[in-house]
């Protein structure tokens, strides 16, 4: 009985101690393998692994069922230390039906070797045209070298439930928790508090597709692997959270009360978490009746002296650019949060790209300095939303924090923030203003002035978009303007002089190649670097947060390099492709920056492939560079 | 001692507020613009019921109307072109106590910013709503407006305005939450301060379409309207706006209308003759949406500490 299940013992054999695992559940969209995945995630976390969980989704809601273009799914990253990102080709998957794993043998999520669970229903399937399907796939995917076990995993479910496409995913839980030698107790407890808003025979029928699961696998599956936890971590607490997740925690923990959003893809699960739990700190989600009076919401109730937040991504900040530029003119705090997407246009909506930079930067007519930063990992999503509403107040300006979509659903435990009040924001100052003070007292060294805030007895003024005067005057004239210019773009000088040099990861003291990367791609430049370093090429990186205004010290640093590339994920022309010359090649956004400020000649490399960079690739990338720059020496 | 308190104090008025405290900078409108009687109903009310100026919140968008800010000695807000609604809504938001007076014109509201105009009415915010209305667009010299009569002559129909014009009281009265919905001419001050005094007072959004004369790019428009009152409507209830005998012998043509009747006020506003002026709805039952947006204002930093700790507890491993 065992042996039918057993496509290829010779992957069998025992329990297997692995550094670190990728495994990845795909199935047809709306069958629950992200919850199952979330779930299995979240249990090796607290049994103390380093994880990281990215979902495939497909850009429909109801894709055709049984299509490579519906695969919807997750891959989970375990490891015996801190994962930073997806990683390369997946060691294990579990897949629903045969067809979704094309669209992933297609993005390259396999290796030879890869073992893949798969439901064998589909071999006995009424259609004939299935059964041709579905036997034609098996026998490919063994010519391309994956492991495949054709396991009963619908009929032992229909055991326990009549439907089991809406339990299968618990089934499949259980049995990972067997392959991986995950404690059942934790994974029931887990099971039980994702349903705790269902009914009690809903809960049971859960936790016995679980068990099922789990014995499943102990009695037909001959293998088992062992992903060791991290060294023990101390006192230290840790949570575990998406980035959409962290970016309302985020927007709690620094004290602003109010978000106003309108839904976009990737960013609106953000104001989802908060409309859940918002009023438990008395706050307030604002869902508004578009992009434009999301912001101006926002931008309103931060000029009466209640610092707001907006939540969106591309589409979204671009028509909010009049507002964003309003909040510069009339220097009003402000925290826009922009999870980027795919783009131009309605783009790749579920997917990561960084494309969305120097439309922060630059992307209002007229000269419109702001502050823009970037998270670079979950955890800086929520800390940087306390920051940015830190420097807003200070700067009396807009901040634009950058995630993306691969933050937003990545899943990663970090250390659980201790929060205290002086990161709350404190009550609206409402104390007399000296009227003899103008509105925009500007320091003409920083650029900084305070603000008078409705309430305040003498404190009136009447903010205008139009240009002004530091009293608030409409001013047509040439003085005003040009001062007013200056003030506002001094603050970003005075704010970059507080600012500490970036730090290289590799070799502080030079070689010969120096990457350059901001957001989400942390994690898979780091470990690329570590890889070719580990071969001996002398290759280092930099990850940027602050890209307006940049970090400083870059000159130098970049100076101790031979050659410097920065690695993004969004267009540049690929130097060898047609018509493409040294003068007419368009570049990656972060090193057209880093070009025009360091007028240092900064390569690129970037594509726009809609996953996220993994480290292999990076790798390849980086070792390819060093041969070219080798080859011109 | 003689029976008083020892904590007895007398009622003084500590700071009281005349004409002179609502005044901002001088007003730059075209000699004969009646935006000028606007701003000076406004300050009258605000002096009238002593709102303090710097609880005053005058919101505009971009047009001749939304220069009205910069005229009053209160907070202002002189945003962008058709925003006013959501910038003055987002003000209302978290501070409600904050008194809101919004300016914008037809251009601004009707045209531009129609869909916050929409919304803001479903909102029904505690704030007053001006339309300035002269039918034209005025700080970009005489181009057709939404409510531009048909066959009005502008620079962007120098033929004439090739589609009759929109019809804001209709499209007001059809949304839902709708609270309070006057209009007004800008000829009639007695009229227009009893009006703006009384969607001032009204819980919630007090719209009110000030149909105002712009001499300088619609005088034929409003001189049509002045010199014929029989084209006027005045509306007048036992549970409206107090009249003025003047008002009455300005505008004979006269008719009865109950504000509480939402499908007779439909009825007045479609009428396309004549020009109601008055109250024409008014429900001072309906939802406010900063009492639900203002939820959680008065959390202490302890319980808004306790709150953010157990959403934590939620994710810690």
């Amino acid at each position: 009985m065992e042996e039918k299940y057993q496509a290829d013992s010779s992957a069998a054999g025992g329990v297997q101690t692995v550094p670190e695992h990728i495994v990845e559940i795909v199935s047809d969209s709306g069958e629950g393998a992200q919850k199952a995945g979330q779930t299995f995630g979240s249990v090796s976390a607290k049994m103390g692994n380093g994880v990281w969980t990215v979902e495939i989704i497909p850009a429909e809601i109801k894709p055709p069922a049984r299509s490579p273009a519906g695969a919807s799914g997750i891959r989970i990253r375990l490891g015996s230390g801190y994962v930073t990102n997806m990683g390369d080709e997946a060691d294990l998957v579990v897949a629903f039906n045969e067809q979704v794993l094309y669209s992933r043998i297609a993005n390259g999520a396999y290796k030879a070797g890869t073992t893949v669970l798969l439901e064998s229903k589909w071999k006995d399937d009424p259609a004939a045209e299935i059964q041709a399907q579905y036997s034609r796939a098996v026998g490919e995917f063994r010519d391309n070298g994956l492991i495949v076990h054709e396991l009963p995993m619908d009929q032992a479910c229909r055991e326990i439930t009549p439907n089991p496409r809406v339990g299968k995913n618990m089934f499949v839980l259980g049995m990972l928790c067997h392959l991986y030698a995950r404690d059942l107790e934790i994974a029931k407890k887990e099971v039980a508090a994702t349903f705790a808003r269902k009914r009690q025979e809903v809960i049971d029928l859960n936790l016995r597709l679980l068990q099922a699961g789990h014995d499943f696998s102990r009695d037909n599956l001959g293998f088992q692997f062992q992903v060791s936890p991290l060294a023990q971590q101390g006192e230290q607490r840790y949570i575990v959270t998406n980035g959409n997740t962290a970016l309302g925690l985020g927007v709690m923990a620094s004290g602003m009360e109010l978000v106003s959003m309108y839904p976009i893809t990737p960013a609106t699960s953000a104001s989802h978490y908060l409309a859940d739990v918002y009023h438990d700190v008395g706050g307030f989600v604002h869902q508004a009746e578009d992009e434009i009076a999301a912001v101006g919401f926002a931008i309103g109730s931060s000029f009466a002296g209640k610092t707001a937040c907006t939540i969106t991504s591309g589409p979204g900040l671009a028509l909010k650019t009049e507002m964003v530029a309003l909040a510069v003119m009339a220097e009003i705090p402000l925290v826009l949060c922009v999870v980027q997407r795919g783009g131009p246009s309605t783009g790749l909506p579920t997917k990561v790209e960084q494309g969305d930079l120097l439309a922060s930067i630059y992307g209002e007519p007229g000269d419109a300095p702001k502050v823009v930063v970037a998270a670079a990992t979950i955890e800086e999503c929520l800390h940087f939303v306390i920051m940015s509403r830190r420097l807003a107040e200070t700067f009396r300006t807009p901040v634009i924090l950058l995630t993306d979509a691969n933050l937003a659903t990545g899943v990663q435990p970090y250390p659980r923030p201790e929060p205290s009040a002086d990161w709350l924001a404190p009550p609206i100052d409402q104390t007399d203003w000296d009227p003899t003070v103008p509105p925009y007292d500007w320091d003409e060294e920083t650029g900084l002035s305070p603000r008078p805030i409705p309430g305040m007895v003498g404190g009136h003024y009447v903010l205008t978009g139009l240009a002004h005067t530091n009293e608030s005057k409409v001013a047509y004239d040439s003085n005003s303007n040009q001062l007013g210019c200056n003030m506002r773009s001094r603050k970003l000088a005075a704010l970059a002089g507080t600012l500490k040099p970036p730090k290289v990861y590799g070799d502080d003291q030079g070689g010969d190649l120096l990457i350059v990367g901001w957001g989400s791609t942390l994690g898979a430049i780091e470990e690329a670097v570590d890889r070719a370093r580990a071969q001996g090429h002398r290759v280092s990186s930099l990850h940027l947060r602050f890209l307006s205004p940049l970090e400083p010290g870059l000159k130098e640093i970049f100076g101790r390099f031979k050659r410097i590339m920065t690695v993004e994920i969004n267009y540049s022309d690929d130097p060898s492709a047609p018509l493409i010359t040294p003068e007419n090649r368009r570049y990656s956004q972060l090193s057209i920056l880093l070009r025009a400020q360091t007028l240092i000649d900064i390569d690129c490399w970037s594509v726009v492939l809609g996953h996220p960079l993994q480290p292999g690739m990076i790798h390849r990338v980086l070792v390819e560079k060093l041969a070219a720059m080798e080859g011109q020496n | 001692m003689f029976g008083m308190k020892a904590d007895w104090s007398l009622e003084v008025f500590e700071r009281y507020f005349t004409i002179g405290d609502y005044a901002g900078g001088e007003a730059r409108w075209c000699p004969g613009c009646g935006d000028h009687g606007i701003l000076t109903a406004v300050q009258k009310i605000l002096r009238d019921e002593q709102v303090p100026p710097e609880r005053t919140v005058a919101v505009s968008g971009i047009g001749c109307s939304s220069r009205m800010p910069h005229y009053l000695g209160t907070f202002g807000f002189h945003g962008l072109h058709g925003r006013a609604l959501p910038i003055a809504c987002g003000i209302k938001s978290r501070r409600p106590e904050l008194d809101v007076w919004v300016a914008t014109g037809d251009g601004d509201c009707f045209s531009i910013g129609t869909a916050h105009w929409i919304h803001a009415i479903r909102y029904n915010m505690d704030m007053t709503l001006m339309v300035f209305d002269n039918g034209v667009y005025g700080l970009t010299k005489a181009q057709t407006s939404p409510t531009s009569p048909l066959g009005f002559k502008t620079n962007t129909h120098p033929g004439g305005a090739i589609l009759p014009p929109h019809n804001p009281l209709t499209v007001t009265l059809g949304i839902t939450n709708a609270s309070f919905v006057a209009q007004v001419v800008d000829w009639s001050p007695p009229l227009m301060y009893e009006v703006l005094k009384a969607a001032h007072r009204h819980r919630g959004t007090g719209f009110v379409r000030i149909i105002q004369r712009c001499p300088v790019y619609a005088d034929s428009l409003s001189k049509a309207m002045q010199s014929d009152p029989s084209k006027v409507l005045l509306l007048h209830h036992e549970k409206g706006i107090p009249i003025d005998p003047a008002v009455k012998r300005q505008f004979p043509n006269q008719i009865e209308h109950d504000p509480s009747n939402l499908s007779a006020a439909r009825d007045v506003a479609q009428n396309d003759t004549l020009i109601p002026v008055g109250l024409l709805y008014q429900n001072p039952d309906a939802i406010c949406y900063e009492t639900l947006s203002s939820q959680g204002i008065e959390f202490t930093t302890k319980r808004r500490l306790a709150g953010l700790n157990a959403a934590l507890d939620r994710f810690t491993i």
